[in-house]
């Protein structure tokens, strides 16, 4: 794909009679995907094709969102889906359109390198016999000999590559060209997008990517296996097995917020081990903050959210007490109101029926910085101020035996519906404060933990996107500023001294040219009387 | 960090005046336009010169014929011209020091936010169009359709998108942001040149082709390749420099977000809008495609961008989202 050179279709190639129609179907198909033509339209389906990314909900961002939009537009939804629009870039038509334009890509720079690795070495082509035909002319006599005016282009054209040829009765004549760094930023750049788009696929396959939720109370994540994670994203070859082992420690979490309620900061006090320091036991500190990764072990640990544990003691009518911290999801981002549920069974209760009839969930609303409008609770400020909960105590069968995965920040409603798990309580609690249960159990409030959502990622390939991005500028910039001129000077002794001769072209971006070369003109006949070309 | 809320007051004030000040210099520019002769010589002379790759025996300046426009100019209009350049000037200054002053009051750089970023976008389209001036191009009477535009996205981001000045959320507080949204909002303020110059390119040869359409702007507007030379001389800076951003833009990301490259929509639109220029420059090169097809990719490129600011930030969710609107 040349930006300088002019391309034209392939002419359809007369099969020779009884030659090989097969061979000429390929032969042009190949000419007709490499022509400058199919790039650009290819380049337009590659832009068209990405634009339903950015309008449609995508199950790489976000699946809930694309199951909503399935449910919202009936059959629609299911045809776009059918069709791969909300994996766009996983869809075979992007594939494919991407794939062409990379064997396009390969085809046009083939020919291409080759031709400039002749041009290397190829000698500025012969001084045209007629320099006033060209766009750029100038002629003049000067009084210097042949040889001086000679030496005297040389010097000025220094860093042009020249030729100086013999032409016959004492005249000689240079023939100058500069500007050849066009070509290789061109192709520099052409072949840094081919690079880039091999490096990325190569992390797709062997990159992964997964979230964590950990408690900033001193709790643990260990890298050793994809069960660690509450979501876990891997690339095409990756199985899970052989995760770079390392350990995070999480202590502490300290945000901080503007008057408005907007964040100003988040910071995460951590602890990790990696390498050898797993088995001497070394544990290093690190400030965890958003835009501060911390990087070891070939992987990158990301702070990307935070939330509210709760923590509950429930004390039952027999004196045992069982307390618990989970985490509840943010509902609302700004003021960090926050849903969740905490679930529990009565210790020392053995019997499956029994059990199904005792389980506790308390589940409900916490507001960090609570305000009240009546018996409602919602929260006014993110920040931990006045912190309370409005919960439901629910006791029966909450189907954790049920085999059927459930939401660790809800109640499967159908219990409820079915009346297999029953309200027997619902409170206001600030910190310190209990409900009483009919059955004597109490459920204490205790406080409130903070944790953090953490994501590890695992991309070996990103640091060659990287190099190649740089590549693709650095040739971008070169074949675009660089502009390839070409300049002839002729030297004819005669009566009164030596005619010179200056021809000039510009072989791209002709802008600009007139007044470099009549500057440069001007200085290769100096001294010279101008005649009547100009 | 406090928001110190009488300079922010004064930037507002000082952004407002260079609103005005620019629609006054766009009226000047407009009255240069109606004054100025229809250049036809010129069109004729660079007709008859053929395809923009021939070379031909013709003059290679930068701009074409400019002494004898200068020439052929009336006094009147120059003098209009002139003024309105000046007039520029003033306004571009009013505007910088309405950013600065946003900046002190926020104590950060000022384009946190949509309205900043905007701000920062016109000032950049501006600029370059001074420059483009500076370089004697003779098309300073076009100076009224930049400016159109600019006053229009000024006006809405000073009412519609207006934020008060504030810190930004932990997620902008990188360095990055001073490099990457900074070259986005220039290179993409610079881009707005060419696609102006694209689409008075479309106006031109349209009037060309048939002399009765849109006779009244074409006959006063530069000879056609005047215009695509402007397009593409202002698209091979700010194409790199937009390319250079969406880099910076990918390496913060991989710091802030866990990834370079995620597909959001602010990405992909971004990733379409470098494709269309990418197909311009190539379409610049190829037989067929030159002229009015390269003219309507590099319209389109430009479209692609104000989409991109508007619909992308506006309607859809994506982890751009800092309009700070609403």
């Amino acid at each position: 794909m040349s930006v300088d050179s002019v391309e034209t279709a392939a002419p359809p190639e007369a099969t020779p009679p009884g030659g090989n129609a097969v061979l000429a179907f390929l032969r042009n198909t190949w000419r007709g995907l490499t022509s400058m033509r199919t790039a650009l339209v290819l380049l337009f389906l590659l832009a068209l094709a990405a634009m339903p990314g950015a309008l449609l909900p995508q199950r790489s961002l976000n699946s809930p969102k694309v199951a909503e939009y399935i449910a919202a537009h009936g059959w629609w939804g299911r045809l776009l889906d059918r069709l791969q629009f909300y994996d766009v870039y996983a869809s075979v038509w992007f594939s494919a359109i991407y794939l062409l334009l990379f064997l396009s890509l390969v085809g046009c720079l083939v020919p291409r390198t080759l031709e400039y690795a002749k041009s290397l070495r190829a000698k500025p082509v012969l001084t045209p016999r007629n320099l006033s035909r060209l766009p750029h002319h100038v002629e003049s006599t000067v009084d210097e000999s042949v040889p001086d005016v000679m030496a005297r282009a040389r010097q000025r054209l220094r860093g042009w590559r020249l030729v100086e040829r013999e032409e016959g009765g004492g005249t000689r004549s240079i023939s100058a060209e500069r500007g050849y760094l066009r070509e290789t930023g061109n192709l520099v750049f052409h072949f840094a997008m081919l690079g880039l788009v091999v490096a990325l696929a190569l992390g797709k396959m062997f990159s992964y990517e997964g979230q964590v939720i950990v408690l900033a109370d001193g709790s643990q994540f260990c890298n050793s296996g994809t069960l660690g994670y509450d979501t876990f994203r891997p690339g095409l070859r990756v199985d899970g097995t052989d995760l770079n082992p390392f350990c995070v420690k999480v202590n502490d979490f300290a945000a901080t917020y503007l008057r408005t309620g907007q964040a100003e900061s988040f910071r995460a006090g951590v602890e990790y081990q990696s390498g050898a320091d797993l088995d001497s036991g070394t544990w290093r500190p690190y400030r965890l903050e958003v835009n501060e990764p911390l990087r070891t072990a070939g992987d990158r640990i990301y702070l990307l959210g935070h939330g509210y544990a709760p923590t509950f003691t429930v004390t039952f009518p027999d004196g045992q007490k069982r307390t618990s911290t989970i985490q509840w999801r943010p509902v609302n981002p700004q003021t960090l109101l926050s849903e969740g549920a905490t679930k529990l069974d009565q210790p020392g209760v053995t019997d499956p029926a029994l059990r199904r009839q005792r389980q506790l969930a308390i589940t409900g609303l916490l507001a960090p910085t609570a305000v009240f409008q009546g018996s409602l609770m919602d929260s006014g400020f993110p920040d931990l101020l006045n912190p309370a909960v409005a919960v439901d105590v629910l006791r029966g069968d909450l189907g954790l035996d049920a085999g059927r995965g459930q939401s660790i920040f809800s109640v499967d409603q159908s219990l409820v519906n079915d009346g297999r798990l029953k309200r027997v309580a619902r409170a206001n609690l600030k910190p310190g404060q209990e409900v009483k249960l009919d059955d004597g159990t109490s459920v204490r409030f205790d406080k409130v933990e903070q944790w953090v959502d953490l994501q590890v990622s695992h991309d070996p390939t990103q640091g060659w996107v990287l190099v190649f991005s740089l590549l693709l500028i650095a040739g971008l910039g070169t074949s675009l500023v660089i502009k390839r001129r070409r300049v002839w000077v002729r030297a004819t002794p005669a009566d009164t001294g030596t005619v010179v001769e200056v021809g000039g072209l510009a072989r791209t971006d002709r802008a600009g040219y007139g007044e470099q070369f009549d500057r440069l003109a001007a200085e290769l006949v100096r001294g010279g009387r101008p005649d009547a070309d100009r | 960090m406090p928001t110190d809320d009488a300079l922010s007051r004064y930037s507002d004030w000082t952004y407002f005046a260079a609103v005005a000040v620019y629609v006054v210099a766009m009226t000047l520019y407009f009255v240069e336009q109606a004054l100025s002769r229809a250049p036809r010589d010129e069109a004729k002379v660079l007709v008859s010169a053929g395809a923009p790759e021939a070379e031909g025996k013709q003059r290679d300046v930068a701009f074409p014929l400019e002494q004898e426009r200068d020439v052929a100019s009336p006094p009147r209009g120059e003098r209009f011209g002139r003024m309105a350049v000046s007039v520029t000037v003033l306004g571009a200054l009013l505007h910088l020091i309405s950013l600065a002053l946003r900046g002190v009051a926020a104590g950060r750089v000022p384009w946190g936010n949509m309205y900043e970023f905007g701000s920062v976008l016109c000032l950049a389209a501006v600029t370059t169009w001074l420059v483009l001036l500076q370089r004697r191009a003779p098309v300073r009477h076009l100076g009224g359709f930049v400016l159109l535009p600019v006053v229009l996205l000024m006006f809405l981001g000073g009412t519609a998108l207006y934020t008060t000045a504030a810190p930004v959320q932990p997620a902008l507080q990188s360095y990055w942001l001073v490099i990457h949204v900074f070259t986005v909002a220039t290179s993409s303020g610079a881009l707005l040149v060419p696609g102006v110059a694209s689409v008075l390119y479309l106006i031109k040869t349209r009037n060309e082709a048939d002399p009765e359409k849109l006779a009244a702007i074409a006959s006063r507007l530069p000879a056609a390749e005047t215009l695509d030379r402007l397009a593409y001389r202002v698209t091979i800076i700010a194409f790199p420099a937009y390319t250079m951003a969406i880099i910076f833009g990918a390496i913060w990301a991989e710091a802030a977000w866990g990834r370079f490259w995620g597909w959001d929509p602010k990405e992909t639109t971004a990733f379409v809008a470098w494709v269309i220029y990418a197909a311009y420059l190539h379409s610049r090169a190829t037989a067929g495609w030159r002229g009015t097809r390269a003219a309507v990719i590099n319209a389109a490129g430009f479209a692609v961008m104000v989409f991109n600011l508007f619909f992308i930030n506006l309607v859809v969710a994506g982890l751009h989202s800092y309009a700070g609107v609403g």
